[in-house]
């Protein structure tokens, strides 16, 4: 049963690593850049909802906000894309990576001075009660994480596969000069997947928020988010959620069954191991280019 | 205006290209040497502090800025470099050699680390480097019996030749060990560059698959500037532990490998001045955050420091991505060709990304 409740709560918190490395692969599947920023990302949608929800901020209902909140993070996305990264267009992809770490910061004391840095609690109608089977106790928290997940992945991987906006997204990632040609307006689709990724980030930050404390360094498990997405691939959807799951499951195994110390280095050790070993990722996309 | 009539292949390879510029930097070097004498101690430590930083910043320049490859790692091998000269220094080994030691050990050590991870291209590397910085912290934690874990360690006496070097009793002589260790590290980076080896690192930043055409060994060359990289690194990081006086395993978290790749895109990428100019911002930028505050008479904001940074950072990728350093030389072509001067000049070109996945 303690084996059956690990894998549970693993579960649970795979889910959220999975979220928001769903928005980086978004970003990369369709600009070829790397947000690193996509932890604040969530950390700021996360804050928002506390601002909207909190009794001591706004004090609205729950389920009024979450849209309010995810359309406020989507205009967000939309912005940053339009004010900072348009004018990275063509630019090599290391500048877009340091602009980006360096928008985390900018993100993180920008939300320090708006919601101070003690924490805080969501109130969420998800946050209380739970389920038990046999003695298997699952929260409602985790089982919304989870299930919210879940369903985001199918939509967002149908979303690329299916729709006319997600293929051009693909194609303005794969040769931007050729989208061009085939009469993509590149650019304004790029500011499309950066509202997106907003929305994802938004999403992940509610579930986050939902699951326990929330404070302005929230945004460090993009660090664990981005072993997630490089294990799984950094180009597949589906992958990203797999690694999400793998590094969220192993968390909690490795500090019940490893001495202390070493329980920690779990998900970066099997990150370079993937690496070595399989440089491009479980689910990789990459081949060899011919000259 | 200068104009340098070539007669000779060796005058393109020359350290200086005319006695003007050999005159400015010996003159940089007196004003340098004679600088102890002039200002009080406080600045002085504040100028080895940069001096420091900008050792550290060359190694990475070597990597980022010469070589291409992008590692937010650097703090591994800055922690590496420390606890292994004070290692060496408890066993009773004389400084200067435990501190060279260190350096080649650290060398060795990245660029066994760099076998495998040379396997990865761009955004990758960067990701596995990061790894390795968050894993140095939890392993220096593991292995307290030769670091203290998170107790840390007390930086041991330093002794030269008979002189102790210790930053409160005699500032003045960590100044000059941070002046030597600059100075030793830019002109090996210097003479690096004019070696094939160095324009081996160019071809791979510039291109991976044209420099294997002209016969560059793309493997060997990223093994050896890692390699190379990391022993600077080690010294910068031997050096700024020991002038702290104590450090733990937060002395060298992530945070400072972000810092140091934020520095020298910041001075200038891919050139020697580039990682000085950074130093300088990064070692006095906190200093100018308090005194605006206390002018302003707010008290400090949390998180400031950082915040100001990152702005300062996006600013620089946004309007000069060649930094203080691209500025500098912008300026300086302005007045020498004063007024045939043209925008156009330094005009970036236009380039169209295609995806990495489907090469």
């Amino acid at each position: 049963m303690e084996f059956l409740q690990l894998l549970l709560s693993g579960l649970a918190n795979g889910c959220v690593y999975g979220l928001v490395a769903l928005g980086f692969v978004l970003i990369y599947k369709a600009t070829e850049a790397v947000n690193f920023a996509q932890g604040d990302f969530m950390m700021l949608g996360a804050f928002v909802m506390v601002g909207l929800v909190n009794p001591q901020f706004l004090g609205l209902n729950f389920w009024l906000a979450v849209p309010l909140a995810l359309l406020v993070m989507g205009v967000f996305g939309y912005l940053l894309d339009l004010a900072v990264l348009r004018f990275m267009f063509g630019q090599s992809q290391i500048a877009v990576v340091i602009l980006t770490i360096s928008l985390g910061f900018v993100i993180r004391f920008v939300a320090g001075l708006i919601w101070g840095h003690e924490p805080l609690n969501l109130h969420s109608p998800l946050a209380f009660g739970d389920l038990r089977l046999g003695d298997v106790v699952i929260s409602f928290a985790d089982i919304s994480v989870i299930v919210v997940t879940v369903l985001m992945t199918l939509f967002l991987w149908q979303f690329f596969q299916r729709t006319k906006l997600g293929l051009a997204m693909q194609a303005a990632s794969q040769n931007q000069m050729a989208a061009y040609y085939m009469g993509i307006p590149v650019k304004r689709v790029q500011g499309a997947v950066w509202a997106l990724a907003g929305v994802v980030a938004c999403v992940a930050g509610i579930l986050y928020a939902s699951k326990g404390t929330l404070d302005i360094s929230a945004g460090f498990i993009g660090i664990k988010a981005f072993a997630a997405a490089v294990i799984g691939g950094f180009g597949s959807l589906p992958g990203a959620l797999m690694g999400g799951l793998i590094v969220g499951v192993i968390e909690p195994f490795a500090s019940r069954y490893l001495p202390a110390g070493y329980s920690q280095i779990a998900p970066y050790a099997l990150l370079i191991i993937v690496l070595v070993f399989r440089p491009n990722g479980l689910f990789s996309q990459v081949r060899i280019k011919k000259v | 205006m200068r104009f340098h009539f070539k007669t000779h292949y060796d005058q393109d390879i020359r350290l200086f290209p005319d006695w003007w510029n050999f005159s400015l930097y010996a003159a940089l070097l007196v004003v340098l040497i004679v600088l102890p004498m002039v200002i009080d101690s406080f600045y002085l430590g504040e100028v080895t502090n940069v001096l420091i930083w900008a050792v550290a910043g060359l190694g990475l320049m070597l990597l980022t800025g010469q070589t291409g490859q992008v590692s937010l790692g650097h703090s591994a091998f800055m922690a590496l470099g420390c606890y292994t000269c004070v290692n060496l220094m408890e066993t009773g080994m004389p400084f200067l050699l435990a501190f060279v030691l260190a350096g080649i050990i650290t060398g060795v050590i990245g660029a066994v680390i760099a076998i495998p991870a040379l396997k990865l291209h761009g955004v990758y590397l960067t990701i596995a480097t990061l790894a390795l910085a968050i894993l140095a912290d939890d392993i220096i934690v593991i292995l307290d019996h030769w670091t203290g874990g998170v107790n840390g360690y007390f930086a041991p006496e330093i002794w030269i030749f008979g002189i102790e070097v210790n930053r409160w009793i005699n500032p003045a002589a960590w100044y000059y060990l941070a002046l030597g260790t600059a100075l030793v590290v830019t002109l090996l980076y210097r003479n690096l560059l004019r070696s094939p080896l160095g324009r081996a690192f160019a071809a791979v930043r510039d291109s991976e698959i044209s420099a294997q055409a002209m016969g560059v060994d793309v493997a060997r060359t990223k093994t050896i500037a890692f390699g190379l990289s990391c022993a600077f690194a080690g010294l910068g990081g031997a050096l700024m532990g020991l002038f702290a006086g104590a450090f733990n395993n937060e002395t060298f978290n992530f945070l400072i490998a972000i810092q140091l790749l934020m520095m020298i895109i910041i001075g200038g990428l891919g050139f020697i001045h580039g990682a000085f100019l950074g130093a300088i911002v990064i070692a006095f930028l906190p200093q100018l955050l308090s005194i605006s505050t206390d002018f302003l008479g707010s008290s400090s904001i949390p998180g400031l420091e950082t915040g100001v940074f990152g702005m300062i950072l996006i600013a620089f990728i946004l309007f000069e991505p060649m930094g203080l350093y691209g500025r500098w030389l912008k300026i300086r072509t302005w007045l020498e060709l004063f007024p045939f001067a043209r925008r156009d000049m330094f005009r970036r070109q236009k380039t169209y990304l295609k995806t990495e996945r489907l090469r």
